[in-house]
């Protein structure tokens, strides 16, 4: 019996999926279990598991394509086995797509782009003039995904006042993408489109560019005034979280200076113990340590707004940001408040380093009940994080710094360190976060505190 | 400017133009000993007598009728409807007498009278009693209709409606009464027909009348936080419409929601929409939405109630949406 491959949900937010690579090929035979394809989440790179058996009969989405979870995107069948009605109706043409002039092209262009990473550029520019019905419709499909109004004689949408002002202002519409609803073109994308009309090289070319790495103030090609950069799975999720954190969020923040003298001392003697063990800890290590022992402490602190009602959590889970190449991820360090020094300093260098390859299980960067962002080792003096919904706090920290101090009037140099937290006013009032931060004060600058 | 609230505002403008005019008299359900259901018409029984302050049986139907032929022979009657729930019992003599009249007497009657009492839900009234009717009498022609939202308004809408020659329906709001205001002193007149910008904006319209006017500043406060500036357009009168007011926002802003306690269905919003994209079409850089009553019968629960109202969030929402924010 034939089975359709989905785009599945292989993290708990994703909404849609890109496909990496295929690992087996139109022919193959495959088992049920068989690793079928490479797919990238929000969050990470995922395995896509075959379930059904048979073979590979038709791949419908090509490499760099992205569909939406619960998409068909494959066909698993019996060698003879009719499939036809199968891959129509995925791909949403009046004629089996094996008819169709699209699959001459392979298997790629079936759906998603042709060349990987530039989907904007590859499908109108390659849009035969012959194209048939079931084909203009595929195009135009694609094109409104991407943004893009369709070429290929599709109604074009756009909204009045934007009609108007393109014809004013001589912008061809049919060459800007519309960022409305269903691709609907409206004013911003025709008043982008004016800025970008002085660049001697069209949109559409552009965006061939796009997967070219970001050199910033280096333009490709001679004559580019900007270039759109596609959004990766998780520039999108990052985009989208942080909107629905700040606007709804009533934020405020809080700042101590913490003297961090003791601390770098207890991390010297630290280290000397474990360099027998080839291990050590950081500062940031210490940081962890403090936050959990604190939110052990003060549970008021560690609490999640749930629309109906404040949880307070009991277990402490820490997110800890790490900035991964295109955007950051959040590892969770599990019940840090139980662990020691040296564990949390080990979970945490594995836990980035498998997030900078995105190696993430999705369990392992879900469920923390409060988070620690670290700039101090780009130098940031001090900063403030936007909250990960729906924890109610963050804590951004800063850099260590050698700063002259007056004590008992005299002027002495310390080492001090700004740590700000974000504070979801719905859960944390001012003096609540105020105690948490004097507690994890007080135990950075004893760091014996850690022992009680 | 002294400060009034809504229902003194109206117990006023009701005093001077009995003062000015002695053909002008107050009718309805417990207008007079009472001082009416909801005290607008406080002292005018002692100033004026009970010829011309009249308690009415609860006849909505008589008093109305006796009313238009009170009219036709040249005083100024208003009619004191207790709710607008009630003033559907009435409704053949305003609609087939008052505003048909001049028409079908050829000109030789006109219907200088007021129609006037609360409109919209207050809390907990249930389905009959917290309808939001304006545009039921909107709908015919022949009929004028104004709904103040401020004392101001208040005030200055009734005298204006008092001295027209035509049937004026005035729509107040029972949870406007006791708000409160700046009112000017005595000769106030708020022309019917004009439009009253409430709050200036550049980025979205939110066209509005009556008692949602509050909440329409309310939803521009937080959306400045947003960085949008929204304009806040009070309609005042439903018929005649300020359509020039309309559109100017609309070619300003590009964009709009129309706000009301009402239905959605056939009300007021869904003529404005007509009208916007009938004479504003090329102006428009997004679908102009509607912010409503939920369409259902009003729950008298109280947690249905509050989802079935127009809220702040709602027209939050529906300005981002107009915006492309969402």
């Amino acid at each position: 019996m034939a089975t359709k491959v989905h785009m599945e949900a292989l993290s708990p937010t994703m909404e849609e999926g890109q496909l990496v690579r295929w690992l087996k090929a139109e022919g193959d035979s495959i088992a049920n279990g068989d690793i079928i394809a490479e797919i990238e989440t929000d969050k990470a790179t995922m395995e896509l598991v075959a379930r059904g058996e048979g073979i590979l009969r038709k791949v419908l989405l090509g490499e760099g394509g992205t569909a939406p979870v619960g998409e068909v995107i494959a066909v698993i069948a019996g060698a003879d086995e009719e499939i036809g009605e199968l891959v129509g109706a995925a791909g949403d043409s009046p004629e089996p797509v094996a008819d169709s002039p699209v699959s001459a092209d392979g298997p790629k262009s079936a759906r998603g782009p042709t060349t990987p990473g530039s989907p904007v550029a590859s499908a109108p520019a390659e849009d035969p003039p012959t194209a048939t019905v079931g084909e203009a419709a595929q195009v135009g499909a694609e094109s409104e995904e991407a943004g893009l109004p369709d070429q290929g004689g599709e109604r074009l949408k756009a909204s009045p006042l934007a009609r108007r002002l393109a014809e004013e202002n001589g912008v061809d519409l049919r060459t800007v993408p519309g960022s409305g609803p269903g691709g609907r073109i409206v004013v911003r994308d025709v008043e982008a489109a004016k800025v970008g009309a002085g660049a001697a090289v069209p949109p559409a070319t552009v965006g061939t560019t796009e997967a070219q790495p970001w050199h910033p103030g280096v333009p490709s090609e001679p004559g580019v005034d900007f270039e759109d950069l596609p959004l990766s799975q998780m520039r999108k999720t990052i985009a989208k979280r942080l909107v629905e954190s700040l606007s709804p969020v009533p934020h405020f923040f809080l700042r101590i200076t913490v003297d961090m003298t003791r601390t770098l001392a207890a991390r010297k003697r630290v280290n000397a113990l474990l360099e027998a063990q080839g291990d050590k800890v950081s500062i940031n290590d210490f940081v962890l340590k403090s936050v959990a022992g604190a939110l052990g402490r003060h549970p008021e602190a560690n609490a999640q707004w749930m629309g109906d009602a404040v949880r307070r959590h009991y277990r402490v889970h820490l997110g800890v940001a790490v900035a991964v190449e295109d955007g950051l991820i959040t590892p969770v360090i599990r019940d840090a408040n139980q662990k020691g020094l040296a564990q949390i300093s080990r979970e945490i260098r594995e836990l980035a380093g498998r997030g900078r390859e995105k190696k993430l299980q999705p369990e392992e960067y879900t469920g923390s009940t409060f988070s620690v962002s670290n700039l101090g080792m780009f130098g940031i003096h001090e900063f403030t994080g936007v909250i990960n919904p729906p924890e109610a706090s963050i804590l951004a920290v800063g850099a260590i710094e050698e700063t002259p101090v007056a004590e008992d009037g005299q002027v002495v140099v310390r080492p001090l360190m700004k740590v700000t937290m974000s504070c979801d006013h719905r859960v944390i009032d001012g003096a609540t976060g105020a105690r948490f931060l004097q507690t994890l004060k007080e135990m950075l600058e004893e760091p014996a505190a850690i022992l009680v | 400017m002294p400060e009034l609230t809504y229902r003194e505002a109206l117990n006023e403008a009701l005093l001077e133009e009995m003062e000015r005019d002695d053909c002008v008299f107050l009718m309805g359900e417990e207008v007079a000993e009472y001082d009416g259901a909801y005290k607008v018409s406080k002292g005018l029984l002692d100033r004026f007598g009970d010829l011309r302050v009249v308690d009415t049986p609860i006849s909505e139907l008589g008093f109305a009728g006796l009313s238009v032929g009170a009219a036709m022979v040249g005083l100024r009657p208003v009619v004191e409807f207790m709710t607008f729930n009630f003033s559907v019992l009435a409704l053949d003599q305003v609609l087939h007498s008052a505003a048909k009249m001049l028409y079908m007497s050829g000109g030789q009657f006109n219907i200088p009278m007021v129609f006037r009492g609360p409109t919209g839900a207050a809390l907990q009234l249930a389905a009959q009693h917290s309808q939001a009717l304006e545009s039921w009498y909107a709908h015919a022609p022949g009929i004028k209709v104004v709904a103040p939202g401020t004392p101001a308004d208040a005030k200055g809408l009734l005298k204006s409606a008092i001295r027209d020659d035509d049937p004026v329906v005035v729509m107040e709001g029972e949870l406007l009464y006791n708000i409160r205001g700046e009112v000017p002193e005595g000769e106030h007149l708020v022309p019917l027909g004009l439009a009253d910008l409430k709050r200036e904006g550049d980025d979205v319209s939110i066209i509005t009348h009556g008692k949602m006017v509050h909440l329409a500043l309310q939803a521009a406060g937080r959306l400045q936080r947003e960085g949008v500036e929204a304009e806040v357009l009070d309609l005042r009168s439903l018929r005649p419409l300020d359509v020039e007011a309309v559109l100017a926002s609309v070619r300003k802003t590009n964009r709009a929601i129309y706000l009301e306690e009402g239905w959605p269905y056939a009300g007021i919003g869904a003529q404005l929409v007509a009208t916007i994209q009938e004479e504003a079409f090329d102006h428009l850089d997004a679908p102009v939405l509607r912010v409503t009553q939920a369409d259902v019968p009003m729950p008298y629960a109280k947690n249905l109630e509050q989802l079935a109202k127009p809220n702040v969030e709602r027209v939050v929402d529906a300005c981002r949406r107009v915006l492309y924010r969402d």
